[in-house]
């Protein structure tokens, strides 16, 4: 199947990748662009639209992150946060 | 009592929400457990009986949704679509019930039998959330169970419950999730289209779901629709349009819509007003503060890899050193009572020899899996893997790769089953290809006889230096790797650290005992024959055409009078006899014939034989020192160790350069088939061989050589 991404949605609202979102900062998902295998773990794992997201900790270099949401705690590389677009709430 | 048909049962979850743990409990077994998601890889299956009825048991691979794509997970997901199962348990973490519900939202689409386990409810106990099972039962259409999978709690009322489900045919209504009416009617015009070409084969609900997973991307379904082109066409016209209307991806859509419908289950079943005040402290928090502290963390991770190897080292010493009488004392006893003879010999200078040299590690084996098991059974290996990604990713090497690295310390044949964690196949491969590198249990009998032979002022500081040489290989070989394999597709790091959890006495027990029972196997099975072999090729053929006539001079000199000068002149011809014997047996020949690819590393034939049986498992490389050397340990004035006739046979470069080797140089056979079947394909098991022979080989000589120019 072709996994093509269509252009990324045009949203009215300022919003910030994942990657942005300052520490102890929490943000509400707006939408998900990039890859679509990589989209697709994103969805199950809770990243989809309307859910909140926190920044939790850095690791020593700045990458990965690690953020919560739904009460758990998820880590991201900074090139996979990049891919989820937030609005701070 | 008659027995009746037996019924499968399929558990099915979220990764790291406990379904071995209950497998476990339910079977009576002891399958590998930890706190980190994905430690199963494979569908496993077992039996247990109650009340007469015989239930077969399969644990399958964690999945977060049905339509993801790592290796393990589409085992699992094919398991399911196939409906190897009549009755389903989908576990679920009680602590992480939001997440775990999304899996659920795709389970009870499919209208099957299913039970619904709220596991490891203490912890949402712990968070004063209390949980209306009742009414979660009646929006998921199946029985729901609290279950506390370590304790036991709940287990009994989950028998029953699969008992009394094994007797009745009734299936359940599918649950409707309320998608919005876009997405409705686009599943009623693939559901009619499904019609046409599966007529009659299928209920109303397994052609709405199936319509439902189609226009998800569910790749595997996709693909078994293959043959039907205009219904692959329509779908993708219908995820097109459906993609433009809304401004996000049709997978999206639904996602959104399964996350919603959680969010209202959530609320409607779950009461939190038990929750008074300020939350708790939570235990994670305050842990990770440490254990990922922007300073303290990496060091910390070494610390502990630190204090892992030097208690293994130190630590095993004590119980060594009374397995070792023990051993003696054995052969003491059984030499004493067998006859001379061949018996005698192949008995204590094979069999006990080989036997007894290897099973002196038998401690440092088990302290060393108490750590594996203490770093996987807590949930740090997560955090090390989170801390380590950004440093292994300049080497490229994937940050989940730290898992299956860590397990290799272990073994590597799980630690290239481990693999499987990682989503993009050219991260796994490399992953796969460096793992050999890394210092197995095996290997570390042989580090820890040389050390203590060679370098014995500085012996625990050796063996950990051989862990850094590991350690410092897996990156340089991932180095090489990245330059030698084509570019793949963007990888990403996307990985659950679960919370925190306190091992369970029985957990760590198991874990070292399989590992000792394994170890001890080894002894039985391939180390026990491998001694018996070896001296047999040692000892044959008998009949040897002398280069001098050694006997008729030694009886000649025998005749003369006792002087210093006679003496030493048998002695001599003694040893060159048994020398000649050596090199014209069976062993002496094979060796020979290798030898032109070691003598440039200044190895002897022995060496020779040892790095040749070490292919087989490198547990067997200490045996066969033991076995080469027990004829001569036997002559020796006093019984010497084999640590100090191994200590005169080469001098100390040498002897680190075969560490080195050793290290390094082509993975055992079970290895080498794990990497086959994982990478897939016998050229990237071959690959495997000759890039780590290769690379054993070079650096080999280069220590010999510049060992040469210093000394």
């Amino acid at each position: 199947m072709d996994h093509s991404t269509p252009a990324v949605p045009a949203t009215e609202k300022k919003s910030i990748t994942l990657a942005e979102l300052p520490a102890g900062r929490s943000a509400r998902i707006e939408g998900l662009i990039g890859d679509a295998i990589a989209k697709r773990r994103l969805m199950a794992l809770g990243v989809v639209r309307g859910n909140e997201i926190a920044l939790e900790t850095k690791a020593p270099l700045g990458d990965p992150r690690i953020y919560t949401l739904l009460g758990y705690r998820l880590s991201l590389r900074n090139d996979d946060a990049r891919n989820i677009l937030v609005s701070a709430v | 009592m008659t027995s009746e048909p037996t019924v499968t049962v399929g558990l099915i979850g979220n990764p790291n929400s406990g379904k071995t743990t209950i497998f476990n409990r339910l079977c009576r077994s002891n399958d590998p457990v930890g706190n980190y998601p994905r430690v199963t890889v494979s569908v496993r299956e077992r039996t247990f009986d109650y009340e007469g009825v015989t239930f077969r048991l399969a644990d399958l691979p964690g999945l977060y949704a049905l339509t993801t794509q790592t290796p393990e997970e589409s085992g699992a997901r094919d398991y399911i679509h196939d409906e190897r199962a009549s009755i389903w348990v989908n576990v679920l973490d009680s602590g992480n019930l939001e997440r775990a519900l999304y899996l659920t939202t795709q389970l009870v689409e499919m209208g099957r039998r299913m039970v619904f386990v709220l596991n490891m409810i203490d912890e949402a106990e712990r968070k004063q959330w209390s949980i209306d099972a009742e009414a979660l039962s009646r929006h998921l259409g199946g029985p729901v169970i609290k279950v506390n999978g370590v304790t036991g709690q709940g287990l009994d009322r989950l028998r029953a419950t699969l008992l009394e489900m094994s007797r009745s045919e009734q299936t359940p209504e599918p649950v409707v999730i309320d998608y919005d009416d876009h997405l409705v009617a686009a599943v009623e015009r693939v559901s009619a289209q499904i019609r046409q070409f599966h007529p009659d084969r299928m209920t109303p609900h397994q052609v709405r779901w199936l319509a439902i997973k189609l226009l998800e991307g569910d790749d595997a379904l996709l693909r078994r629709e293959g043959d039907h082109a205009s219904l692959l066409e329509m779908i993708q016209q219908e995820r097109d349009a459906l993609a433009a209307e809304h401004g996000g991806e049709c997978e999206m859509l639904f996602a959104d819509a399964r996350y919603a419908h959680v969010h209202t289950l959530i609320t409607t079943v779950v009461d939190r007003s038990g929750v008074v005040g300020e939350p708790l402290p939570d235990r994670t928090a305050r842990l990770d503060g440490l254990l990922l502290h922007p300073l303290l963390g990496m060091p910390l991770f070494f610390v502990f890899l630190w204090l892992m190897f030097q208690t293994t080292f130190t630590l095993g010493e004590y119980p060594m050193g009374w397995i070792e009488a023990g051993v003696g004392w054995v052969k003491e006893m059984v030499g004493g009572w067998l006859p001379t003879g061949m018996v005698h010999d192949l008995v204590v200078e094979g069999v006990i020899a080989g036997v007894g040299g290897t099973i002196v590690f038998l401690p440092n084996i088990v302290i060393l899996f108490f750590f594996m098991a203490m770093f996987s059974e807590t949930g740090y290996l997560t955090r090390a893997s989170f801390l380590m990604d950004r440093l292994m990713h300049t080497f490229g090497l994937h940050g989940k790769a730290l898992i299956p690295l860590v397990i290799g310390f272990g073994c590597n044949v799980p630690a290239v089953m481990a693999t499987r964690t990682i989503e993009t196949p050219r991260a796994r491969l490399i992953a796969i290809l460096v793992n050999p590198f890394m210092l197995c249990a095996a290997r570390l009998p042989v580090f820890i006889l040389f050390a203590g032979a060679f370098f014995s002022e500085h012996a625990a500081s050796m063996v950990f230096l051989m862990y850094l040489i590991s350690m410092a290989m897996a990156l340089i070989g991932s180095l090489l790797l990245n330059r030698l394999l084509p570019r793949g597709a963007p990888e990403s790091f996307i990985m659950e650290l679960p919370p925190y959890r306190m091992p369970t006495l029985k957990a760590l027990t198991w874990h070292m005992w399989d590992n000792a029972l394994n170890f001890l196997n080894k002894i039985a099975g391939v180390i026990l024959i491998g001694s018996i072999v070896l001296w047999f090729l040692k000892e044959f053929p008998k009949e040897i055409v002398w280069s001098q006539d050694y006997a008729g001079q030694i009886e000649r000199l025998q005749a003369t009078p006792e002087t210093p000068a006679r003496q030493e002149a048998i002695t001599q011809l003694t040893r060159q006899r048994d020398q000649e014997a050596l090199s014209n047996s069976h062993l002496g020949r094979i060796a020979r014939a290798a030898a032109p690819m070691f003598a440039p590393l200044e190895l002897t034939w022995r060496d020779t034989v040892a790095i040749l049986t070490g292919l087989m498992a490198k547990e067997v490389v200490v045996a066969s020192y033991a076995v080469l050397y027990s004829e001569e340990r036997e002559k020796a004035e006093e019984s010497a160790s084999l640590k100090k006739m191994l200590s005169s046979s080469m001098p100390p470069r040498v002897a680190f350069a075969f560490m080195v080797f050793t290290l390094l140089y082509s993975p055992c056979l079970a290895t080498v088939a794990a990497i086959r079947r994982e990478a897939g394909g016998w050229h990237w098991a071959g690959f495997s061989v000759v890039f780590s022979l290769g690379i054993a080989w070079s650096l080999a000589f280069g220590i010999v050589t510049v060992g040469r120019w210093l000394s």
